[in-house]
C-alpha cells in the first residue's frame, strides 16, 4: 500500500464514518445497523441478531438498503444487546430475536422507530423541539469523551477498510513520512501520556530509555488484563484492533524496532479472534510487514496467548512467560527498556496507552494535554461494576470526580440501597468510602486517598457489603496467584488471609488488627514485584476507612452488613409472621416449625443460613441478626 | 469425554506435526502445550513427555509450566464444564451463593469431576460480562443474573 492508496480508501468511506457519528446527516440512502459484538453483549445474544436483521431485510425486500455491522463495546453492557440505527442514531436496548422484523419493517421500512425499544433517558437535557434523543444525548454517553474507545461502536473492527476510513494508519504514514524517530518519542512526552495499566509511568519517558542503539529490540504490547472486573483493554482489542496495531508500529519506528508481541489472555476469544483477523489483513495490505508504504520500515507483530495466570499482568513476568517459562518476574533494574524480551531491550505499553497514540500524533500533543489535569492528561476509561445501575465501559477527562461518574454516568445505586464504597486498581487497589466521592479520578488524587488508578476495574459496593469480606476476598485471589518465587508474598498473603479468614468466622482475637497491619507493612517494602507489594492495600484501605466493621467482627461478633455467614442468624419476628408455612416448606434444612396461623420459629442449630426463608416470606417477618 | 485409543494415536500424530512446525520459532514451549491442551483436554504424562523429548528439554520443565498456568489441566475434564464467575463484580453480587449451589448439587468441589465424568466445576476469575453479573458459563451458554434457585433447572437440562 502507498499513500495514494489509503487517502483513496479513506475518502470512499468518509461518508459511512461521517453519518455515524454525527446525527441528523441526512445519509447516503442506507440504514446502518449497528449491533454490539463485544463480549456482553454477545453473550447477551447479539450473534443472532446480527442474523437476524440480516435475512429480515432480505425478507421484506431491501436488503440493498441496509447494512448491518457488528461492532465493538458500546459500554451500556447493562441494557445489551444494544443496536444503533444511522442515519438517525436510534439507540434500541435489550433488543431480543422476536423485535428484529417489527424494527427492520417500522423503522428501516417506514421510517418511524420503535418507541417502546428506544433507550431515552437524557436525565435533564433539553433537547430542540422535534428532536429524538440519540445516543449521545443519554444521561449514559453525555458527559463521557471517547478518546481511547472513539471508534468501539463506530466501526467493523473485522474490516481495515472501515478502520482506514476514520483516519487509520495515517498517523502511520506521518511519523514514517514526516517525522524523526526523536520527534516522535518528544510529541509522546510533550503529550504527557501515562502508562494506562495501572502504576502510570510517563510512556514517553520509556521509549527514549530503549532508544539507545541496539542491533535488535522488541515493541510488546501487555493485553494481560486479569483484574477481575476490568474490561477495558478487552473491549478496544475486540472494537478497534487496528488501533493497536498502528501504534506499536509507531513505537517501533521511535526506538527503531522490528517486531512486536502482543501478550492477551486466552480468556479472550473474541479478541484475540479479531486481532488474529487485524494482523492478517493489515500483512496483506503491506501496513504491517516490510518496507512498510515504501519508506524502508519493516515491522511485523505475532500474538502469544497468557495461560491464566495474573501475575502475568507483571511485565518482567509477561516478557518471561512470552519466553517460554514460567511466569515469575524478574528483580528491576535492568528495566525492560534496557534488557528486555529475550535479553533485548524492549517497550512494553499497555492496550489503552497505544490506544491514545495514534491521535496524539495526528492532533498533536498539545491537543491532548488540554485535556484531563495538569498531571494526568487525556481521558481514562473505567469499566463499572458491581451495584450499580448502567454496568459497563465508561470513559471520561482525568479530573472528573467519582460521584459524576457513579451517579450523573452510571446511573447510582439500584435498589434504593446506599452507597458504600467504590473500589479501583483491583486486587493492588484499594476502597474509596462515601466521605471521599468528589476526589478528582487522576494518577496522585487516587493515591493520597489510598487507593490507584489501577488498569480502569471499579467495583461499586452497596450497604450489604462487608468490607472484612472484600479484603479476604481480594486476599484469596492473591494467595491463588502469588507466584511463590519469593518469600514475602508468598508467606505473608497466605498469613493474611489466614487472619481474615478468622475474623469473617467470628474467631477474630485482639491484635489481629495490629498483625494485618504489621504484615502489610513489610510486605510493601519487601516483596519482588508489584503483584506482593501491592497485594495488601486492599486490607490497609479498608482498616483505613472502615476499622470499625473489623472492630465489631473482633469484638462484637458481628458483622455490620449481614454477609459473613457465621457471625448471622436467622430469625423470625413474631410480630410480623402470620403463620402461612411458606418458609417451612422451602427451607432445604428442615429448621423452621410451627402451627399455621400461628408465629414459626427457625432453629439455629439446624440452620445452614441460606437465607431462603428470607427470600420467600411475603410479610419481611424473616430478619437477620 | 474420555478419548478413544484410535482419537488418542491420531491426535498424538497431529501434536507431533505441530510441534515439528513450531518447535523453532522464538519461546516455543507456550503454543506448544496450549495446542495440547486444546487437543486433549488436559495433558498427561505422556503428552507432557513427547513435548519435552521433541524439545530437548527435561519433562520436569514442561510439567512446571503445566502447574503453573490455569489453563493447564492434568486430568481430564467432564463433559459439561460448569464454569462459575468469581471475579469481583460478580462476587459482591453473590456469587459465592451460586457457586455454593452448583457443588452441592453435583456433589463435587470446584476444580473436580463427577464419578461418571458428566460435569466439571471450575471457579473463574472474571469470564468478562460483568454486566449480567453473577455469571455462569456451561461449555460456551452463558447464564446472567443468577441466583441460587436457578442452578437447578439449568444443570437439568443437561443431565438428559
Amino acid at each position: 500500500m502507498n499513500l495514494e492508496t489509503l487517502a483513496r480508501i479513506r475518502e470512499e468511506g468518509q461518508a459511512n464514518a461521517a453519518m455515524r457519528v454525527a446525527t441528523g446527516l441526512p445519509g447516503t440512502g442506507v440504514h446502518h445497523v449497528m449491533v454490539c459484538g463485544g463480549t456482553g453483549c454477545t453473550s447477551s445474544g447479539s450473534e443472532k441478531l446480527c442474523e437476524l436483521f440480516a435475512s429480515e431485510a432480505e425478507k421484506q425486500g431491501i436488503a440493498d438498503k441496509v447494512k448491518v455491522v457488528r461492532t465493538g463495546c458500546f459500554g451500556l453492557c447493562a441494557l445489551g444487546p444494544i443496536v444503533i440505527v444511522y442515519p438517525e442514531g436510534t439507540f434500541y436496548s435489550q433488543v431480543k430475536a422476536e423485535d428484529v422484523a417489527e424494527i427492520v419493517e417500522s423503522h428501516l421500512l417506514g421510517g418511524e422507530p420503535v418507541e417502546r425499544l428506544v433507550y431515552e433517558d437524557i436525565g435533564d437535557l433539553k433537547l430542540p423541539e422535534g428532536h429524538s434523543p440519540t445516543l449521545y444525548d443519554t444521561v449514559f454517553y453525555h458527559k463521557q469523551l471517547r478518546l481511547a474507545l472513539r471508534n468501539c461502536g463506530r466501526i467493523n473492527p473485522e474490516d481495515i477498510n472501515e478502520y482506514i476510513a476514520v483516519d487509520g494508519y495515517r498517523a502511520l504514514a506521518k511519523v514514517l513520512t514526516e517525522m524523526t524517530p526523536d520527534e516522535v518519542i518528544q510529541t509522546v512526552l510533550d503529550s504527557g501520556l501515562r502508562g494506562r495499566g495501572g502504576a502510570g509511568f510517563p510512556t514517553g519517558r520509556k521509549w527514549m530509555f530503549a532508544k539507545a542503539p541496539a542491533p535488535k529490540k522488541y515493541v510488546v504490547c501487555n493485553a494481560d488484563e486479569g483484574d477481575p472486573g476490568a474490561f477495558m483493554d478487552r473491549s478496544i482489542l475486540e472494537g478497534d484492533p487496528h488501533a493497536v496495531l498502528e501504534a506499536m508500529a509507531i513505537a517501533g519506528y521511535a526506538i527503531g524496532a522490528d517486531e512486536g508481541y502482543i501478550y492477551v489472555r486466552a480468556e479472550y476469544p473474541i479478541a484475540v479472534q479479531r486481532l488474529t483477523i487485524a494482523i492478517e489483513q493489515a500483512r496483506e495490505a503491506g501496513l504491517l510487514g516490510k518496507d512498510i508504504f515504501g519508506t524502508g520500515f519493516d515491522f511485523d507483530i505475532q500474538l502469544r496467548l497468557g495461560a491464566g495466570a495474573f501475575v502475568c499482568g507483571e511485565e518482567t513476568a509477561l516478557l518471561t512467560s512470552i519466553e517460554g517459562n514460567r511466569g515469575e518476574p524478574r528483580p528491576r533494574p535492568p528495566f525492560p527498556a534496557v534488557k528486555g524480551l529475550f535479553g533485548k531491550p524492549t517497550v512494553i505499553n499497555n492496550v489503552e496507552t497505544y490506544a491514545n497514540i495514534c491521535q496524539i500524533i495526528l492532533n498533536g500533543a498539545d491537543w491532548f494535554a488540554s485535556q484531563g489535569t495538569k498531571t494526568s492528561t487525556g481521558t481514562k476509561v473505567f469499566a463499572l461494576g458491581g451495584k450499580i445501575k448502567h454496568t459497563g465501559l465508561v470513559e471520561v477527562p482525568m479530573g472528573t470526580t467519582l460521584r459524576e461518574i457513579i451517579y450523573d454516568i452510571g446511573g447510582g445505586i439500584p435498589n434504593g440501597k446506599k452507597f458504600k464504597a467504590a473500589q479501583t486498581g483491583g486486587p493492588s487497589g484499594g476502597c474509596i468510602p462515601a466521605a471521599n466521592l468528589d476526589t478528582a479520578v487522576d494518577y496522585d488524587s487516587l493515591k493520597a486517598i489510598g487507593s490507584m488508578m489501577g488498569s480502569g476495574g471499579m467495583i461499586i459496593m452497596d450497604e450489604d457489603n462487608c468490607m472484612v469480606d472484600i479484603a479476604k476476598f481480594f486476599l484469596e485471589f492473591t494467595v491463588d496467584e502469588s507466584c511463590g518465587k519469593c518469600v514475602p508474598c508468598r508467606l505473608g498473603t497466605r498469613r493474611m488471609l489466614d487472619i481474615l479468614t478468622r475474623i469473617t468466622e467470628g474467631k477474630g482475637e485482639d491484635g489481629d488488627i495490629e498483625k494485618l497491619e504489621a504484615i502489610a507493612a513489610d510486605l510493601q517494602c519487601s516483596a519482588l514485584c508489584a503483584l506482593g507489594q501491592t497485594a495488601p492495600n486492599p486490607v490497609v484501605s479498608t482498616l483505613r476507612y472502615f476499622r470499625d466493621e473489623y472492630e465489631a467482627h473482633i469484638y462484637e461478633k458481628r458483622c455490620p452488613a449481614g454477609a459473613c455467614k457465621a457471625l448471622l442468624q436467622y430469625a423470625i419476628d413474631p410480630e410480623k409472621c402470620k403463620g402461612c408455612s411458606l418458609c417451612s416448606k422451602k427451607c432445604p434444612a428442615g429448621a423452621i416449625s410451627g402451627e399455621i396461623k400461628k408465629p414459626f420459629t427457625i432453629d439455629p442449630a439446624k440452620c445452614i443460613k441460606c437465607g431462603v426463608c428470607m427470600e420467600t416470606c411475603r410479610f419481611g417477618a424473616v430478619v437477620k441478626k | 469425554m474420555a478419548l478413544t485409543k484410535e482419537q488418542i494415536a491420531s491426535k498424538t500424530e497431529e501434536l507431533k506435526a505441530f510441534i515439528a512446525a513450531h518447535k523453532d520459532i522464538d519461546g516455543p514451549l507456550m503454543p506448544i502445550m496450549q495446542h495440547a491442551q486444546e487437543s486433549f483436554s488436559y495433558l498427561s504424562m505422556e503428552t507432557m513427555t513427547l513435548i519435552a523429548d521433541s524439545l530437548g528439554i527435561p519433562v520436569a520443565d514442561v510439567y512446571g509450566i503445566a502447574t503453573f498456568y490455569a489453563q493447564f489441566s492434568l486430568k481430564p475434564k467432564g463433559d459439561y464444564v460448569v464454569s462459575v464467575c468469581q471475579g469481583t463484580a460478580c462476587y459482591v453480587k453473590g456469587a459465592a451463593a451460586v457457586l455454593e449451589e452448583v457443588k452441592s448439587r453435583l456433589g463435587i468441589e470446584a476444580g473436580e469431576t463427577t464419578p461418571d465424568g458428566k460435569f466439571s466445576i471450575q471457579d473463574t476469575r472474571c469470564l468478562g460480562c460483568c454486566g449480567l453479573a453473577p455469571v455462569m458459563v456451561v461449555n460456551g451458554d452463558v447464564y446472567g443474573r443468577l441466583v441460587p434457585a436457578d442452578i437447578k433447572g439449568i444443570l437439568e437440562k443437561y443431565d438428559a
